[in-house]
């Protein structure tokens, strides 16, 4: 006997349907015997009873399923067989697990010797501990489903109950989006942590030499500023040197020049730009754009030219992010009052001269915050810096050489067999935790930007 | 249109129009009108709601150019010239016709911008000094200068909404047109930034031809020497605004200004 957590779903929902159709017939009947008018409609009882019935209990259900491997395990451990357990975390962890799949009948037969003695009393816990969870949740869903059939009376005012109910599910879902980021802010922040211990902080941000794959007999170097220089140079400056003068003027041609036919299709082809799976984006940039820069650069002359340069990274990137500054830079122009406009043509200005005197003057700050969510969406960019910009972490401000960034580091700090505990594997989640900081950081202070602008016209 | 003759007492008109209709898309907004814009005086183009005389006012510099679907048939001269003729520079157009609209538009720049905003992009102005003079005379001719000379730097969109309409009026005349075309200027205001505006355009006769649409027939009565009566589209009647306010020959006229309809 498991825990199924599908099938227990399926049977709360099922109780859930008999209490709709219980708590629906009985307010009739009552209402027909009492001669009165039912305040809410029958079928509002009905969901009443059916919300009361299953929501209890499917919450019940999600919280257990979290929690009960972690009991189930407590249990093994301090059971006899489990004295024998090396302490040593990664292989304690190999011999639980292989236990587990054993125990639970997703193994034939146990892969590691030293987890046989703990197949039984991993087997025991499971059944308990199922039992227990399948024992509570439907006790909960009855006492649920009673309580709300209880209350059923013709003058029992459902529709509102049912009402702040589901509020209350709409609430619940929002939250686990929060609570969800939460989960991975503090994630990131434990192994962040592991990872300071070893390697101090200043080294990390401030250190200039990255090599973190050196080992014995050279130590390993933790200097981020490689790292931070190659994302900045790929992301913040190459990248929108491409995306910034074309997305606004697409979008300057698009709000004030195009006629609704040609806007009507151009700007969904420009957001479809935004809908490419960026490994497509890093094919491009790896096998076209960085050998004809290659070429280009060996023709004109230029030194240790490589066929992973941070041009082609930044450039094709840049093209990546192009809707999402031509997309705000339209919005935001678009919020201009028409009345802006009429006073500027009015005057005698030419079309060129309004837009660029009174729009794009009184759309920048929107402008700028949609640059600030771009650059934000840049440095956290992966695929396409991994497949064209390299891994040598170079100090250089030539773009034709292979630089790269932080994304690209954490990938290959990640691929392969990894030892969680070294500094090595655990120095991707520093770098991520920077990343996320300085992403957040930027987000933040686009979307005030963006929403004072928005404020001043209304 | 039905006009009797001796109305016409215009004998040099600024701006002349003749069988103008205007349309949106497959609507017609205006329909055979002909009208004579005094040089020397104040217009009042009156009416009910949705009658046609700010689409009338907008055709006049050409501003109905940038609705889309818009379209002007017949004939608008300004000083004899065809406005719609394809010789015609709409840019120079509506210097020379400059527009002053319902709600207070100022840009966000400072005071001093918002006025020297069409003297600079017609190169009006060779130096600072005469910028600065230009600006000067302009709020000064607008009644802001006393209430703004010390804060020019501000922004325009921090001043009242009475102040900022006399900015707008001050930018549009800034670079000395010869029509100003004010679309319902104190629909927006107070009574007593509306009785300033007024005022305005007292003192502004004689340097510009001025045209108003209000729906305030006081307010036509008060500021002007001609009126037009428009309804759903066509020019009713249209003489001295004395003749039009207490002698109405029309009977629509009649209605509208007894407050019949409206």
């Amino acid at each position: 006997m498991t825990f199924n957590a599908a099938a227990l779903l399926l049977l709360i929902a099922g109780l859930a349907l008999i209490g709709w159709i219980a708590g629906r017939a009985r307010s009739n009947l009552l209402a027909g015997r009492a001669q009165a008018k039912l305040h809410s409609r029958p079928q509002y009882h009905g969901w009443y009873v059916a919300l009361w019935l299953f929501a209890p209990a499917a919450l019940f259900l999600a919280v257990w399923s979290a929690v009960s491997p972690g009991l189930i395990t407590n249990e093994v451990l301090a059971s006899e067989a489990a004295k024998e357990l090396p302490a040593f975390g990664f292989e304690r962890g190999a011999i639980l697990s292989d236990a587990r799949n054993v125990a639970q009948g997703k193994q034939e037969a146990v892969r590691i010797a030293a987890a046989t003695p703990l197949v039984k009393p991993y087997a025991d816990a499971t059944h308990r501990y199922a039992w227990i969870g399948i024992a509570a949740m439907l006790a909960l869903a009855l006492a649920g489903g009673l309580y709300a059939f209880t209350r059923i009376k013709p003058d029992f005012r459902a529709r509102t109950r049912v009402e702040k109910i589901v509020m209350l599910l709409l609430l619940l879902a929002s939250l686990v989006a929060i609570l969800t980021t939460f989960g991975i802010v503090l994630s990131l922040l434990f192994e962040s942590i592991r990872f300071f211990r070893l390697v101090s902080p200043t080294e990390l941000l401030f250190g200039t030499q990255w090599a973190p794959t050196s080992g014995a007999p050279q130590p390993d170097t933790f200097g981020g500023i490689p790292l931070f220089w190659g994302t900045i140079l790929i992301g913040a400056i190459i990248a929108m040197i491409v995306a910034i003068p074309i997305g606004m003027m697409s979008a300057v041609y698009l709000t004030q020049y195009a006629n609704p036919r040609v806007r009507k299709w151009v700007k969904p082809c420009l957001e479809i730009l935004a809908g490419v799976p960026t490994v497509v984006y890093g094919y491009f940039a790896a096998l076209t754009v960085a050998p004809a820069l290659r070429e280009f650069a060996v023709a004109i002359g230029i030194p240790n030219a490589s066929t992973e340069s941070a041009l082609a990274a930044g450039i094709v990137m840049g093209v990546m992010i192009i809707p999402f500054v031509s997309s705000m830079a339209d919005d935001s122009i678009n919020a201009v009052p028409q009345a802006m406009r009429d006073g500027s043509l009015a005057l005698g200005a030419t079309p060129n001269e309004t837009i660029r005197q009174v729009l794009i003057p009184a759309a920048l700050p929107g402008v700028m915050g949609g640059i600030l969510l771009a650059v934000s969406r840049a440095i956290g960019e992966t695929m396409i810096v991994v497949m064209a910009a390299g891994l040598s972490a170079n100090m250089t401000a030539n773009p034709f050489a292979s630089v790269t960034t932080v994304t690209a580091q954490i990938v290959k700090l990640l691929t392969g067999d990894q030892e969680f505990d070294s500094a090595k594997t655990l120095a991707a989640f520093a770098l991520g935790l920077v990343l996320f900081v300085v992403t957040l950081l930027l987000n933040i202070v686009a979307l005030r930007i963006v929403k004072k602008y928005r404020e001043a016209y209304e | 249109m039905i006009m009797t003759q001796e109305d016409l007492t215009i004998t040099d008109p600024k701006m002349t129009a003749k069988g103008v209709n205007v349309f949106y898309g497959e609507k017609q907004a205006i329909n055979d009108v002909s009208i004579d814009v005094g040089t020397d005086l104040v217009t009042a183009f009156i009416g009910p709601s949705g009658c046609g005389k700010s689409t009338f006012l907008r055709s006049l510099n050409r501003m109905n150019d940038t609705v889309a679907g818009a379209k002007v048939t017949g004939r608008i001269e300004l000083d004899g010239e065809d406005i719609y003729a394809p010789s015609m520079d709409v840019v120079q157009l509506r210097a020379r016709v400059g527009m002053v609209f319902q709600k207070p538009n100022p840009f966000p720049k400072s005071i001093y911008d918002n006025v020297a905003y069409g003297p600079r992009i017609h190169g009006l102005a060779p130096n600072k000094s005469d910028l600065d003079g230009i600006v000067e005379k302009a709020l000064t001719r607008a009644g802001l200068w006393d209430e703004v000379k010390d804060r020019l730097a501000e922004s325009g969109t921090a001043l009242s909404g009475g102040q900022q309409q006399r900015l707008c009026i001050a930018r549009a005349i800034a670079v000395d047109p010869e029509v100003v075309l004010m679309d319902e200027p104190c629909s927006a205001l107070d009574p007593i930034a509306t009785a300033k505006i007024e005022e305005l355009i007292h003192e502004l006769r004689g340097k510009f031809a001025i045209v108003i649409v209000t729906h305030n027939m006081q307010q036509a009565a008060r500021v002007s020497q001609r009126t037009a009566f428009f309804h759903l589209g066509t020019l009713v009647e249209y003489g001295k605004t004395t003749d039009i306010f207490t002698n109405p020959k029309q009977e629509r006229t009649k209605d509208y200004i007894t407050g019949r309809y409206g």
